[in-house]
C-alpha cells in the first residue's frame, strides 16, 4: 500500500476561526443577547461579532449542509459553528449583513433562528430507529413531534431560565440524558426473549452472564443447546445482556416506550449539579408523531413556567416547591414506579416529617 | 427514476414548524441515492412495527485503527438493499465545530461519492458522523480524508474523541484555553483514541467556566473545568449602569427589557451569600466565593473571573449502564493549564495506569472508584485527601483501617488478652 497517513487527527481548532476570532480570542469582554438567536461579542479591542443561531435537525444530508455553507458564503465569508445542542451558529462581522441573513434564513424555512437565553434550545438526541441496535424508540421522529409542540418556545426568551431538553433512545444513554431540565429517555420492560439455538455460537455464556448488573441471568442447558435462563423477577431492562450477547433482543412493541425525567442540570450555577429525577416512567410508542409524550412535556413546562421565579432552573424550582408539589401543579400521577428501588434507593427516601399537605 | 418508497407515517413528519428531517432525506433520495429512499423505507417499517430494523453490530473498520467505524446491517435488506450496509464513520470534528463552506464541502464531496450522504451534525461525544457506508468503500473514505487533514474518532474500548465548549474563541467567561487542550489531548493521546487498549471507553470533556456548556461533569470520565483562584473583577462603572437600568440582564437572556435588581437577582440569588449591595457599591467577600458563576452570568459586563486561572479536574462521570449514573468527583481542586499540559498529563496517565490494572472488563473508571473507594483512587493518582473531595466528611463509622495506620500492628496473641481478661 501506498504511503497512508494515519493518527493526523482533527484539523486545528484555529483554522476554520473567521479573522475577528483569530485577533480577539481570549479578548472577549461582555456578549449580550439582542433579540432571540442573535448574539453579540464584544472584545476588549472595540471588536465585535454576531452570531446567529438557528435549530437543525442534527440527522442532515450533506444536501443540508450546502444549504448552510451556501448561507455562510454569503453572509458570513463562509464561516459557521455547531454547538453542542445541534444547533449551527452564522458568525457575522459585518453588522449591515445581519438584517439579511435573517431574512434569507427565514426565506429558507430549514433553519429556525432562536435556542439562546431563557427559550427551549434544541433537543439533543441519538439515533433511535434511525441507526441503532438497542433502540426502545424513535429519535428523530420524537424530537420532530416535540419541538413542533414547543416551537414558540425555541424563537422567544419566555421560560423562566434556560430549559435543556435531551432525549436518548435506550438506557445506554449514548446522549447523557440523565441531567437534563427535561429528559425523554425509551425504556423497554419485558426481559430479553433467548435465542437458545443460536446464543452459544453467537455469544460468550461468562460474558454474557456477567454483563448483567442484578445477577438475573445463569447458565442452563435448553433442549440440548447450551445457553442461558434469565431470572425475569430481577430483571430491569437495562439491556446490557443484549449488548453483550445479540441472541438476547429486548425490543419489543408492547413493552417498549417513553419515561420522561425532570429537573437536572449539569451548571453549577447557583445550586449543584443535578440528576434528573422521574416524572412519567412509561409512555407507550406512538409513531409517527408520540401525541401523548408531546402532551406530557408541555405539561412540565406550562406548570413550570407557571410556577418558578425568573432565573429559577427546572429542577431548582420543584424542589423549591417540593416534589409532591411538583405532582400537584404538572397533574402527573405518581406511583409505585417513582419510588427508587436499585442500589443507591435508599438516599431518595424521605427521613423528615417535613412535607406539604 | 429514483427510488421511492410509501411513507405515510413518516408523511406526517413533514408537518409542523420544526425543520423536518424527513423532508430533509427525501431530497436527497430524489437525486438518486438509493440508500436515502431505503432508509425511509426501513423507518417506516419500524414506525408500522415499533421496533428497529437494525442487526446488532458487526466488526468493520480500517486497517491499523481498532475504532473510529461502526458497522451496522439492515437485518431486512431483501427490502432495503440501499442500506444493506449501513456502516457509521466517526470523523474528529475540529474543536468548539467551527467551519468554513470551502473545507467542509471537500468532506461532503467525499461521503456523497462514497456513502449515503446521510450525517448527524454532530455525535453526542462531538464527532462528525457518516452515516451509511458500504465495507468496500471505507478505506477509500478514511483515504481520501486523511489527504485532506481529516481524521477518524474514536469507539469502543479507547479514548474518545475529545470536546470542548468553544472556550476563549468567543466566550468571554473561559478561563482556560478549553479548545487549545482539547487538541492537545487529542494530539498527544492518537495512538489510545484510535488502538482500543482499555476496560472500557474514556472520555474527556473540557469547560471553559463552571457553566459547563459541554456537560462535562455529567458526561466525561475526566472533566476539565475552567475556574479561578483570585478574585471577581469588578467594573464599578458597568455595576452602576446595570443599577441604572442600562443593560439588559442575564446578557439579554430574558430580553433587551429586563433589567437586573442586583440585591434581589444576584446578591439574594448567590448560594454562598458572599455579596452585598448597598445602593451604590457591590462588594464580593471572595475568600467565600464557590465560583457558581450566578452573578457574572446576571452582569456579564460587570463582573469577569479573575485572572489567577486553571481548572478543576472531576473524575468518573457516566450514563446509567452499568451501576447508575455518575457526576464527577473533584478529584484535582486546581491545576495550572499553561501549554504543554505536562502536569496535567502526569496526573491522567497515573490514572489511566490505576484503572488499566483495576478496572473489570466494560468498567468505566467512574464505577472503578465506586468499588476500589475514592481514597484508595486518590493514593494511586497521588493526590492528598482534601475537604473539597467531599460533600460532607463519612457519617459511616465502617472505616477501613490499614495494618500499618494503628500502633503495634493487627498481630496480637489472645492469651495475652486472657492474661488482663478472664474468659
Amino acid at each position: 500500500m501506498a504511503e497512508r497517513l494515519t493518527d493526523i487527527g482533527p484539523p486545528k481548532y484555529d483554522l476554520f476561526w473567521p479573522q475577528v476570532i483569530k485577533d480577539n480570542a481570549g479578548k472577549w469582554l461582555y456578549h449580550d443577547i439582542l433579540e432571540p438567536g442573535v448574539l453579540l461579542h464584544v472584545s476588549e479591542t472595540g471588536a465585535k461579532i454576531w452570531s446567529v443561531r438557528c435549530g437543525t435537525t442534527r440527522l442532515m444530508t450533506t444536501m443540508m449542509v450546502e444549504d448552510i455553507c451556501k448561507l455562510a458564503d454569503q453572509f458570513c465569508d463562509g464561516h459557521f459553528r455547531f454547538t453542542t445542542r445541534n444547533n449551527v451558529e452564522f458568525l457575522v462581522v459585518d453588522e449591515s449583513k445581519l438584517e439579511p441573513l435573517k431574512k434569507a434564513l427565514k426565506a429558507a424555512g430549514n433553519l429556525p433562528i432562536g435556542g439562546t437565553g431563557a427559550s427551549i434550545t434544541n433537543i439533543v438526541h441519538t439515533q433511535g430507529w434511525v441507526h441503532c441496535h438497542t433502540p426502545a424508540i424513535d429519535a428523530s421522529g420524537v424530537v420532530k413531534a416535540v419541538m413542533d409542540d414547543l416551537f414558540e418556545y425555541f424563537g422567544s426568551h419566555k421560560m423562566p431560565a434556560q430549559v435543556r431538553i435531551s432525549l436518548a433512545c435506550c438506557l445506554n444513554m449514548c446522549g447523557a440524558v440523565h441531567c437534563s431540565d427535561i429528559a425523554i429517555l425509551g425504556v423497554h420492560r419485558k426481559p430479553p426473549v433467548i435465542e437458545h439455538t443460536h446464543l452459544d455460537k453467537m455469544c460468550e455464556i461468562p460474558t454474557t452472564i456477567a454483563s448483567c448488573p442484578t445477577a438475573a441471568i445463569k447458565p442452563a442447558k435448553v433442549d440440548d443447546f447450551k445457553s442461558v435462563a434469565v431470572n425475569a423477577d430481577r430483571c430491569m431492562f437495562c439491556g446490557n445482556c443484549y449488548t453483550m450477547c445479540p441472541a438476547m433482543p429486548l425490543a419489543d412493541a408492547d413493552g417498549d416506550g417513553i419515561a420522561l425525567w425532570v429537573g437536572g442540570k449539569v451548571s453549577n450555577s447557583k445550586s449543584m449539579p443535578k440528576f434528573s429525577k422521574l416524572a412519567v416512567p412509561f409512555i407507550p410508542n406512538e409513531p409517527p408523531r408520540w401525541p401523548t409524550t408531546v402532551k406530557m412535556v408541555r405539561q412540565i413546562v406550562e406548570a413550570y413556567v407557571a410556577g418558578a421565579n425568573r432565573y429559577e432552573r427546572l429542577g431548582e424550582w420543584a424542589e423549591r416547591i417540593g416534589w409532591e408539589r411538583f405532582f400537584e401543579k404538572t397533574g402527573l400521577e405518581f406511583t409505585h414506579h417513582h419510588i427508587d428501588d436499585y442500589r443507591f434507593a435508599a438516599t431518595t427516601w424521605r427521613t423528615s416529617t417535613q412535607f406539604k399537605w | 427514476m429514483a427510488k421511492k418508497h410509501q411513507t405515510p407515517m413518516l408523511d406526517e413528519l413533514e408537518k409542523g414548524p420544526w425543520p423536518s428531517f424527513v423532508t430533509d432525506i427525501k431530497r436527497m433520495a430524489e437525486t438518486g441515492k438509493d440508500a436515502c429512499a431505503d432508509l425511509l423505507g426501513q423507518l417506516e417499517l419500524s414506525y408500522k412495527d415499533k421496533e428497529g430494523h437494525w442487526k446488532h453490530g458487526g466488526i468493520v473498520g480500517v486497517l491499523g485503527y481498532g475504532g473510529g467505524v461502526i458497522g451496522r446491517y439492515s437485518d431486512v435488506p431483501d427490502l432495503f438493499p440501499g442500506v444493506e450496509h449501513f456502516h457509521t464513520v466517526r470523523v474528529n470534528q475540529p474543536a468548539a465545530k467551527y467551519y468554513h463552506s470551502e473545507s467542509i464541502r471537500k468532506i461532503m464531496d467525499i461521503w456523497n461519492r462514497r456513502g449515503s450522504g446521510m450525517l448527524n451534525m454532530h455525535g453526542s461525544t462531538g464527532d462528525i458522523i457518516m452515516l451509511g457506508a458500504f465495507t468496500d468503500e471505507l478505506e477509500n473514505i478514511f483515504a481520501e480524508l486523511t489527504s485532506l487533514g481529516w481524521d477518524l474518532g474514536g469507539s469502543g474500548s479507547a479514548l474518545r474523541t475529545p470536546s470542548s465548549c468553544l472556550g476563549q474563541s468567543r466566550c468571554e467567561f473561559a478561563c482556560i484555553n478549553a479548545e487549545d487542550i482539547c487538541y492537545d489531548l487529542t494530539q498527544s493521546y492518537q495512538d489510545e483514541l484510535h488502538r482500543p487498549a482499555w476496560p472500557y471507553k474514556f472520555k474527556f470533556k473540557v469547560d471553559g467556566c463552571p457553566n459547563c456548556c459541554v456537560a462535562s461533569l455529567a458526561r466525561s470520565d475526566c472533566a476539565i473545568i475552567g475556574t479561578w483562584r483570585d478574585d471577581i473583577r469588578i467594573d464599578k462603572a458597568a455595576v452602576a449602569a446595570y443599577a441604572a437600568g442600562e443593560f439588559a440582564a442575564n446578557g439579554g437572556a430574558h430580553g433587551q427589557d429586563v433589567k437586573l435588581d442586583i440585591q434581589k437577582d444576584v446578591c439574594d440569588l448567590c448560594p454562598t451569600q458572599c455579596m452585598a449591595w448597598d445602593g451604590k457599591t457591590l462588594s464580593i467577600n471572595n475568600k467565600e466565593c464557590t465560583r457558581c458563576m450566578h452573578c457574572i452570568n446576571m452582569m456579564p459586563r460587570a463582573l469577569r473571573p479573575g485572572k489567577d486561572t486553571g481548572a478543576s479536574i472531576l473524575v468518573g462521570a457516566k450514563a446509567p449502564i452499568l451501576d447508575g449514573a455518575q457526576m464527577g468527583s473533584v478529584i484535582v481542586p486546581f491545576i495550572k493549564m499553561e501549554p504543554p499540559y505536562e502536569e496535567f498529563k502526569e496526573f491522567v496517565e497515573k490514572m489511566w495506569e490505576w484503572w488499566d490494572e483495576n478496572g473489570k472488563n466494560r468498567e468505566r473508571i467512574g464505577e472503578t472508584i465506586q468499588r476500589l473507594g475514592l481514597g484508595t483512587f486518590l493514593a494511586a493518582v497521588e493526590v492528598e485527601p482534601d475537604p473539597r473531595h467531599v460533600k460532607e466528611p463519612r457519617s459511616n463509622p465502617y472505616v477501613f483501617y490499614k495494618e500499618d495506620e494503628v500502633p503495634g500492628g493487627f498481630d496480637r496473641k489472645i492469651e495475652d488478652y486472657r492474661k488482663r481478661h478472664a474468659r
